[in-house]
């Protein structure tokens, strides 16, 4: 589609300007990367949960042919590290983390020692020759069993595996205790998954001649990247060049410090050669950062009418055997903060803590915590619905937050406040694209032949884009909450556009450049963004917790602006009017009223680089940076709503229907919005009905060890998602927007969950733990049937 | 996901595969599609010195409609399979079940006669071979030897097969008119391989049962043929009552293998259910 000057680009469902060189396959990943004298590193990984280690015998694998290098953690020791979290919550006892282990590991997969060789099947050969003596120790891996006194401790200065307490209160959940006509309580398992990107991590890092080294790194976050390495290896960070190229999905888990992200720096200088590390994807199961991983219990509170008045949760939160970047916060700030959801509960209290096991770390998955979070409100909300036996619609309406109440503090909380929405508007739109009321008499009529229907309703609210910086320090979050933006116009008129963001198959090359478009009012091919590369980029913080629109479109927005306000001056002086008579519209500055000719936005860019007749005080060029800080953050919302068909027989599950409608406030555009739902969306089925981290509790080992056991949505476990937007703009940021890219993967849980309990109303079952699969649901039905039958 | 080192050969006739074969006893591995075996490799499952590369052995390709049998040389693709029109006008069972079988990528690659050699507890073509009463030809350094597909599959990954024998063929007599087919299976999430797989065959005469054949995948160590189920069904009409008694005969009679995903008690419930079904689809 191609626009013409003039009409605005933000709104439009423009195609991605990315698509053609990634889909032709001519896209350019870190493994892609192939450089003179390359180096390759293989890790040797812990087999065994919880051990001592009392040796490692690396002779063989040193005289193995082509190894250049082989190393143990204590080598290591004073070189590196340790590792240190970027995010953690006051009061946290933090374990110290080796980039490689020396004494002691902890799950399977901690990296033991390593292999630099000439050829990467020569690292993996060496790699096997490397031997360890373990003396194993008693491992616990789940969170329920971590905290019991008489578990097996994994850090000296974490007394009890629990790293973190962290709680919230509001209003007086005792009383609201006292007064509700009922109280309810209820487990919910949030099962741990493996974000499993199509691209594995990867990492190459290059000396290059004048001294500097360059990293390239599949990274959400290049800036904070370059800011670790160099103060983990210890190299200047001026000196260090984090280049982010294509990236094949980061969900989360290419925005943490792994050890792999030193070694290769430090090794590359050790070795004065490229050193490169790909990650295999069993590799990956066991070495990157996993997600969820909670339990919550939960009481509440409820009159007969279907009120709430009262939720009281108690979280553990299992984040694996060390604290990861920023661990402390996903089960705390991320998760409990929004366990009222879109519910007006005033009274609430909770309690959660960290814990640690004999597992692979656990950070930040798409969502991180909101959709813990979510599951809490929305699995108390059904809760309440279920055990009234009221409509689970009805018993929302009644709870929801009015659209009247925004700004909302929930529960007066100083913390989270959300900016505006409608969460009733939503509801309707929802119920009428789903056409509730038809469905719900099909349910009811089809039960009567044996076939079990049941409708999922979820709503969800959360917020994107943590800011403003100075709020983040209390909380122990130690980066900012601004994003960067540089818009440079050359001396032909056409934009390049350095943005902190990173794209990591987002669109922001066509987003950015639909929010720079409709400002600087040029054509959408006039504009080049550019991300990932800390050379290049002047700062920024990346991609993650949904804020690249909401604070990196805006700081492109406001940067754009000031990018006119000058050009206005300049256009001024060469039209010898006043600056206050210009004004700028269809890419060329005019003077309303008179009879001067437009002058175009291209000869104004070649004044200001000639320089020739630039007003007094004005200095050449027309480039403009902005670090922009945001006042708050804007709050997503949205109701979300499946229509499913359990087989009793089997227990198979199959999706007949599922409508998305979400507030994302202003939409950029409505084709990659779509397709920002569509994807978490997927995700989230997938937690729901079959993605599961199983480790055996005994030996601590990790049994979904690869793809063959661990189940990822494909096409054929989805249905078509129907997906519709509402928006209100938010009024934290000038464009209005909020975060989308977490919404499908917070909503779509409990929607499944809903929807298959809903299914399985007639047997009576009124819990159960996802994911579920069809042994689980079979189950479930047979030990209803039988206790029938008794 | 990088293999240890090893030698290979491309073995251009099954009598220098054999040779190759007995004089590496130890070290030595086939390939056909390479889609089982290359994973074990690169997950250093599986070492082999030296890989026969048997793709170019022409007289294990092709497929032959004959007089009285039906002939699939052991190196036919899943997709070659699916794509057959005159191997699918006599058995249209291959396409139903090609088309349950992974994906495009691996069905173009993987062959039958790999599949059956490698065994594996929960693939696809055992049942379909038990189901049509298959002979296996095998070849070896003494000679050949043809083995009814029922007595083919031993133990979990074990047939009869010796370290220096080849899977040639498979054979399969031609049916009498009006035999009907069904596969039927519930896939792993994961692994799409089946949790449970039904394989039947059935031919109905004046109302009953004349012939059937039940052949199970997914539910034990090994594909095996559900005899006393086919027996009670013959001479008997598909009527709600027999099939449901069939289903549950077999069911019952299974030791179902249990693992982290399906309980044996699931896995006896999808035989019961998936042969109703089934037998239910041809009774129509
Ligand atoms: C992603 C994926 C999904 C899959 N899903 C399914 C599925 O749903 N259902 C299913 O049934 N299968 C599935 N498979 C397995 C697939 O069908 C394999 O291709 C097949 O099982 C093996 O055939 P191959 O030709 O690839 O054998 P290879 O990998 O080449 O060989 C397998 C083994 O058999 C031996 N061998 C091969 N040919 C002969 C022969 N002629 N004589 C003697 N020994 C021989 C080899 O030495 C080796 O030990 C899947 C595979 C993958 C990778």
């Amino acid at each position: 589609m191609t626009i013409s000057q003039g009409t605005r680009h933000v709104g439009q469902p423009l195609k991605r300007r990315e698509d053609l060189k990634l889909l032709a396959g001519r896209g350019r990943y870190v493994d892609d990367l192939k450089l003179p004298g390359m180096l390759y590193m293989a890790i040797l990984r812990s087999p065994h949960a919880h051990a001592k280690i009392d040796s490692i015998d690396l002779s063989l694998a040193r005289a193995a042919p082509g190894v250049r290098l082989a190393l143990s953690g204590s080598a290591l020791e004073d070189r590196i590290g340790p590792i240190v979290p970027n995010w953690i919550i006051p009061g946290s006892k933090v374990p110290v983390r080796r980039v490689v282990a020396t004494d002691r590991v902890r799950f399977v997969g901690e990296s033991v020692a390593l292999v630099v060789a000439e050829s990467l099947a020569e690292a993996y050969d060496a790699i096997g020759l490397i031997e360890v003596e373990y003396d194993v120790l008693p491992a616990v891996t789940e969170e329920q069993d971590a905290v019991r006194g008489d578990a097996p401790q994994l850090h000296e200065n974490v007394p009890g595996n629990i790293t973190t307490f962290y709680k919230v209160k509001g209003g007086d959940y005792e009383k609201a205790n006292r007064e509700a006509d009922q109280v309810v309580k209820l487990r919910v398992v949030n099962n741990r998954l493996i974000p499993t990107c199509m691209e594995t991590r990867a990492i190459v890092a290059a000396p290059e001649p004048d001294g500097t080294l360059t990293v390239y790194i599949g990274s959400q976050v290049p800036h904070m990247h370059r800011r670790w390495i160099a103060e983990t290896v210890r190299i200047p960070e001026h000196q260090l060049r984090v280049v982010a190229p294509d990236i094949g999905g980061g969900f989360g888990a290419k925005m943490h410090l792994y050890p792999e992200d030193l070694l290769c720096p430090y090794l590359a200088r050790e070795l004065n050669a490229p050193v490169k590390w790909w990650e295999t994807r069993s590799e990956s199961h066991q070495s990157t950062s996993h997600g969820r991983a909670h339990t919550e219990d939960l009481e509440i509170a409820f009159n007969n009418d279907g009120r709430i008045l009262g939720l009281k949760v108690s979280t553990l939160g299992n984040v694996g055997a060390y604290l990861s970047n920023m661990a402390t916060g996903g089960p705390t700030v991320n998760t409990v903060n929004f366990g009222t959801g879109t519910y007006k509960i005033e009274n609430y209290e909770a309690l959660s803590r960290v814990v640690v096991t004999n597992t692979v770390p656990v950070d930040a998955y798409r969502g991180y915590g909101r959709p813990e979070g979510a599951y809490i409100a929305e699995r108390a909300i059904d809760a309440v619905a279920r055990h009234l036996n009221l409509d689970q619609v009805e018993v929302r309406r009644r709870n929801f937050i009015q659209a009247s109440d925004f700004p909302y503090r929930p529960y007066g909380s100083t913390g989270v406040m959300y900016d505006s929405g409608d969460y009733q508007a939503l509801l309707d739109k929802a119920l009428e694209a789903f056409d509730y009321e038809g469905r719900r008499g099909e349910c009811e009529a089809l039960r009567g032949n044996g076939i079990y229907r049941g409708i999922g309703v979820a709503a969800y609210t959360h917020m994107c884009g943590m800011a403003p910086s100075r709020r983040l320090a209390p909380g122990g979050f130690d980066r900012g909450g601004w994003e960067s933006a540089r818009v440079s116009i050359d001396s032909s008129g056409r934009a390049t556009i350095y943005s902190g963001s990173m794209s990591q198959g987002q669109g922001h090359a066509t987003s950015l450049a639909q929010i720079a478009a409709d400002v600087l009012q040029i054509p959408l091919e006039d504009i080049e963004i550019v991300q990932g590369d800390t050379r290049q980029v002047q700062a920024g913080h990346g991609t993650f917790n949904s804020r690249s629109m909401a604070v990196g479109g805006s700081s492109v927005h406001v940067s754009s602006h000031r990018v006119i306000t000058k050009a206005k001056t300049i256009a001024a002086g060469m039209l010898e009017v006043d600056e206050k008579d210009v004004s700028y519209s269809a890419g060329a500055f005019t003077v309303p009223g008179t009879d001067i000719a437009p002058l175009t936005f291209s000869k104004v860019a070649r004044m200001a680089y000639v320089g020739h007749k630039l007003p007094d005080g004005v200095a050449p060029g027309l480039d403009e940076t902005v670090f922009y800080d945001p006042t708050g953050m804007g709050a997503p919302s949205g109701v979300h709503m499946a229509y499913v068909e359990v087989d009793p027989e089997t227990g198979i599950v199959d999706i007949l229907d599922y409508v998305a409608v979400d507030d994302v406030g202003t939409l950029i555009n409505p084709r990659l919005a779509a397709g920002q739902i569509h994807g978490g969306v997927v995700q989230g089925i997938a937690q729901a009905l079959f993605e599961e981290v199983s480790y055996d509790s005994e030996s601590g080992q990790l049994l979904t060890g690869s793809l063959l056991d661990y189940a990822v949505p494909r096409a054929e476990h989805v249905p078509n998602i129907r997906s519709s937007f509402q928006q209100t703009p938010s009024p934290t940021n000038p464009i209005g927007v909020k975060g989308i890219g977490e919404s499908g993967s917070i909503a779509a849980p409990p929607c499944m969950v809903h929807a298959v309990l809903d299914a399985l109303s007639p047997f009576g079952i009124k819990h159960l733990d996802m994911p579920l699969t069809p042994p689980r649901i079979w189950a479930a039905i047979r030990s209803v049937r039988e206790g029938d039958a008794r | 996901m990088i293999p240890a080192a090893f030698d290979y050969v491309r073995a251009s006739s099954l009598t220098q595969a054999i040779e190759l074969l007995r004089d590496n006893p130890d070290g030595a591995k086939l390939v056909a599609g390479g889609h089982t075996l290359l994973p074990a490799l690169k997950l250093r499952l599986a070492a082999p010195e030296l890989l026969i590369d048997i793709r170019s052995v022409a007289e294990i390709k092709g497929i032959e409609i004959g007089e009285t049998h039906v002939k699939i040389g052991a190196l036919t693709t899943h997709s070659e399979l699916s794509a057959s029109e005159p191997l699918n006008n006599v058995f249209p069972i291959f396409r139903e079940t090609a088309r349950l079988l992974a994906d495009p990528q691996v069905r173009n690659r993987g062959t039958i006669g790999g599949s059956l050699a490698n065994a594996d507890p929960a693939a696809d073509w055992p049942a379909v071979v038990l189901a049509l009463g298959a002979q296996l030809e095998i070849v070896g350094a003494t000679g050949r030897r043809t083995v009814p597909a029922e007595d083919f599959f031993l133990d979990i990954f074990t047939t009869t097969l010796a370290p220096d024998e080849i899977l040639a063929s498979i054979q399969i007599p031609k049916p009498k008119t009006g035999t009907r087919y069904a596969y039927r299976k519930i896939r792993h999430p994961a692994s799409g391989f089946a949790v449970v797989g039904v394989a039947i065959a059935v031919r109905m005469l004046d109302g009953v049962v004349d012939e059937a054949s039940i052949g199970i995948t997914g539910a034990t160590n090994h594909a095996f043929v559900g005899k006393e189920a086919a027996e009670f069904l013959t001479g008997k009409a598909l009527t709600r009552d027999n099939i449901d008694e069939a289903a549950r005969m077999l069911s019952e009679n299974t030791e179902c293998l249990s693992d982290r995903y399906a309980p044996a008690e699931y896995r006896a419930n999808l035989v019961r259910v998936e042969l109703g079904r089934a037998l239910l689809e041809l009774s129509q």
